[in-house]
């Protein structure tokens, strides 16, 4: 038997039903969108449409049209790519991860966590694709038959490894995901079946693989989901570990420092979670959720952005003291070229988005409340982005032969195509919003008996009559 | 389930049990001294034109102190931050464990006592386990002479006092106020208990995520004085880590066939297992992610570090990594084998002992290089620090109750099911 402590909160406001939390969950499906949608809706797809355009002119011209040279080799591309990998982090942990830890509150921001991580990894294969610059050969990316010519990958590459550590996160994730909607699916279509209306219902039993509801099914469907949670648990690591080691097995100063996996994996928890938190804020506001995405839940995102934060803040100062300790000119050389060269500015806004703002949420006031936690998640995601760029930039701009110094100045295409991929994130996450039960409604339910704000009082009245 | 038997709350150290911790001791003792008065001087001396260290008996003994004292002591430390984390975390599964927490943690400030004794003892030149400190090695040295306001001994000494009186105090402060949960007799107390030990638990994480890897770079990393890795310290931190959980699953398995801590349940004894598991694959993360990056870079000033691993101790640093990875990973991926003691048992005697032998890698090729060996001296003194380690830990459990039935959240910790 459950048994759960007066002292936690209730996870589960207001005095719901079962049938309340479906017909909740199910409305901004089943009824019109408002015009806050429409308008933000708008936006995001003219930039997105903006973007596009960008990515066809590079295609069209090459990619002479960013600011990479051939010094800073990989730059806006490569920041982005491992800026959007990272967000695309949280999703998977929070379902697969926070499951095995058992954390309840885990359920009512997992469908939406595990959508943004699939959006975002689209968007990061975008940087991929179009870096290697002739992205209609993109295929020899894969191992392939030699019959296609006799080009043959190299595994001894660590772009080879990341090639497959991102197409495995993102088909067990996508896999993981839609496997969770199906119940849900199911429970749409029903509705749709009572309001007889037999297009939506058809949509929605296709979509629905045929749930029936029956024991079987919910047997094979935990079964799933079990065996899914086990192979996501070290995708989660292995992701960004992988895409560290892009930099960290090469010999440049400034990326060779052994301290890269573990510290990537939680920078991308860290931006990941702040991006949950900047999405969420807005979709239970927009969405009437607020029920379900309390101010408890805001805050335990709080909490884990503060630990991955400071971890990240226990990595940063590690590099930066054996940058000295080790003696290695080069190395010395580096850091100080980051914090006090030419892009001093992004190695402070670095330090400051990504280590000293989230100290703000150790205090109860501030983590509790909507607006600073919605400003200081965007700092923290403006934050990694600079920890990317600083990373790539900074280590590249000064080769080892003083000769090769040059600076990187992005251009108007490349800004371009960074701004289109959020106007494709947002358009992708809008619209998953109108057509998907936003919040687990299957697995929500598990908790009303032991979670709700409504069971918790009856459960405290009870034992007041008791005494 | 879920009711806690009052007649059996406390834990006693029979006197056979004493007894036979003291022989083991004193087998160990003796052993030591055997292996001492057999030892004899390794024929292919010091290289030429400076003094070499590494074939004398005292460097070996001193070295052996090292490893024993870091690795004891770190499981101490590490059972301290585990237990803190419970704390910070609200999490209930763990209340009927506290106390077996808080009895590893007792040992802790004997563990840091041994390792300043090391330290000191090389200033005062009663051996050579740290190369930085010996003056007259800054000469001809300028990594070395880069380094010494890092190893300035005010500098050196202040914070590893204030690190280690820093983990010491806390210990002392937590376990009392843990213990005070005895005397609380209703829920709003308990509650006011609980919340105060949250609060200090978070600072005390704060604190110690900052100077673990402080501590290990100048306990350490400081051996081998040219060579470093930013991983290291938190690696370190991972094979304390699972030393600490092996030892809390060694105790439980010990106190449930005594017939004592009837309310834990099937759940708790998996959680527990889940834990060895997981720590020992984040330990083997780390393991992989330092030496991979170092051996691919190949850059000669970090894979000399692995290359004399690899050369003098080639079989022990391959078998370590493989049995603390493989039989953790295997035996105890599934969910029956994490609630079966005797799986638990065998993988964990298994994995205490080669993180032991990983302990012993990160000191001895610094230290006595090629003049190693696992023989009399070796296993006496682990002996020794094992069966005291032991002893201390299950004193100090005889002198509480096994469970503070007064936790605030020991209702929903007692019904834990998974």
């Amino acid at each position: 038997m459950q048994h759960e402590s007066p002292l936690r909160d209730p996870l589960i406001l207001g005095n719901k039903s079962y049938s309340d939390i479906t017909a909740e969950i199910a409305r901004p499906i089943e009824g019109k969108a408002n015009k806050y949608w429409y308008l933000v809706f708008t936006i995001a797809v003219l930039t997105f449409a903006w973007g596009f355009g960008c990515l066809a002119y590079t295609l069209g011209t090459g990619i002479g049209q960013w600011g990479a040279n051939k010094t800073v080799g990989w730059a806006w591309d490569i920041t982005n790519f491992v800026w959007w990998i990272g967000i695309g982090h949280a999703g998977t942990l929070i379902s697969a991860v926070l499951l095995l830890f058992r954390q309840k509150w885990r359920m009512a921001i997992n469908r939406s966590a595990e959508a943004m991580t699939i959006f975002a990894v689209m968007c990061a294969a975008i940087f991929v694709t179009m870096h290697t610059g002739r992205p209609w050969l993109d295929y020899w990316l894969f191992p392939h038959a030699n019959q296609f010519g006799s080009l043959w990958v190299n595994f001894n590459s660590p772009l080879m490894w990341d090639v497959f550590a991102v197409s495995t996160y993102f088909t067990v994730s996508l896999v993981f995901w839609y496997i969770g909607l199906i119940p849900d699916f199911g429970a749409i279509r029903d509705r749709f079946k009572m309001q007889a209306k037999p297009m939506q219902e058809k949509i929605y039993r296709i979509l629905s693989f045929g749930w029936s509801g029956r024991a079987k099914d919910w047997q094979r469907f935990e079964e799933v989901s079990l065996v899914l949670a086990g192979l996501s648990t070290p995708l989660v690591f292995s992701v960004h570990s992988i895409v560290s080691m892009d930099f960290a097995t090469s010999v440049l100063p400034g990326w060779h420092t052994t301290i890269f996996p573990p510290y990537f994996v939680a920078g991308a928890i860290f931006s990941g979670f702040a991006m949950v938190a900047t999405l969420l804020l807005i979709m239970r506001k927009v969405l009437n959720l607020e029920h379900y995405i309390t101010i408890q839940h805001i805050e335990m995102m709080n909490i884990i952005i503060t630990l991955t934060g400071s971890m990240v803040g226990v990595a940063y100062l590690s590099e930066l003291f054996i940058s000295w300790y080790s003696g290695v000119e080069y190395e010395g050389y580096a850091f100080m070229n980051r914090a006090t060269g030419p892009y001093w500015w992004s190695y402070w806004g670095m330090m400051t988005c990504n280590v000293i703002s989230p100290q703000l949420f150790w205090f109860k006031k501030i983590r509790t409340n909507l607006m600073a936690t919605f400003v200081l998640s965007i700092i923290v995601n403006i934050g990694m982005w600079f920890e990317r760029f600083v990373i790539i930039v900074t280590s590249l701009h000064r080769d080892f032969l003083p000769s090769n110094w040059t600076m990187y100045h992005p251009t108007w295409v490349e800004v371009g195509i960074f701004v289109g991929t959020i106007g494709m994130f947002f358009t992708i996450f809008l619209l998953f919003a109108r057509a998907f039960p936003v919040i687990a409604l299957s697995e929500l339910k598990m908790i009303v008996k032991s979670s709700s704000e409504y069971h918790k009082n009856k459960r405290a009245e009870k034992a007041q009559a008791h005494h | 389930m879920g009711h806690i038997n009052t007649n059996s709350l406390t834990y006693n150290f029979s006197q056979k049990a004493q007894r036979n911790l003291w022989i083991l001791l004193g087998v160990g003792i003796v052993m030591l001294i055997v292996g001492a008065i057999m030892w004899h001087a390794p024929e292919h001396g010091g290289h030429e034109g400076h003094e070499d260290h590494t074939g004398t008996l005292g460097q070996r003994l001193w070295a052996n102190l090292l490893v024993n004292g870091y690795f004891f002591g770190g499981i101490s430390l590490a059972a301290l931050f585990f237990y803190a984390m419970q704390y910070a975390a609200q999490a209930s599964w763990s209340v009927v464990f506290m106390r077996i927490f808080a009895a590893v943690t007792d040992y802790l400030w004997i563990g840091l006592v041994v390792i300043f004794v090391v330290i000191v003892a090389g200033d005062f030149h009663l051996h050579h386990l740290y190369h930085w400190q010996d003056s007259s090695a800054y000469e001809n040295d300028h990594i070395l002479q880069h380094k010494a306001p890092y190893f300035n001994r005010f500098f050196y000494y202040g914070r590893i006092i204030l690190f280690f009186l820093g983990y010491i105090w806390y210990q002392r402060w937590i376990r009392k106020s843990n213990m005070l949960e005895d005397s609380l007799t209703n829920f709003a107390d308990a509650t006011a208990n609980w919340n105060l030990n949250l609060k200090n638990a978070a600072i005390f994480l704060v604190f110690f995520g900052f100077t673990s890897s402080v501590m290990s770079w100048d306990v350490i990393m400081s051996i081998d004085v040219h060579w470093y890795s930013t991983l290291f310290g938190w690696y370190n931190f991972a094979g304390w880590w699972i030393g600490a959980i092996v030892v809390f699953n060694m105790l439980v398995i010990h106190l449930k066939s005594r017939g004592q801590m009837e309310f834990v349940n099937p759940s708790h004894v998996h959680d527990l297992g889940k834990w060895m598991f997981a720590v020992s694959v984040l330990w083997t993360y780390l393991w992989f992610s330092q030496f991979m990056l170092i051996w691919y870079s190949n850059i000669p000033e970090e894979v000399v570090y692995y290359a004399q691993r690899w050369e003098d101790y080639r079989g022990l640093f391959w078998i370590t990594m493989l049995v603390n990875f493989i039989f953790p990973l295997l035996v105890l991926m599934s969910r029956d084998s994490k609630r079966n003691k005797s799986f638990i048992m065998f993988v964990g005697m298994l994995i205490f002992f080669f993180h032991w032998t990983d302990t012993f890698l990160l000191v001895m090729p610094g230290t006595v290089g090629a003049n190693w060996g696992i023989g009399m001296i070796e296993i006496g003194m682990f002996l020794a620090f094992l069966s005291f380690f032991v002893y201390w830990i299950l004193k100090s459990l005889s002198k509480y109750p096994i469970v503070g039935k007064n936790h605030a959240l020991a209702e929903e910790g007692l019904h834990h099911h998974i």
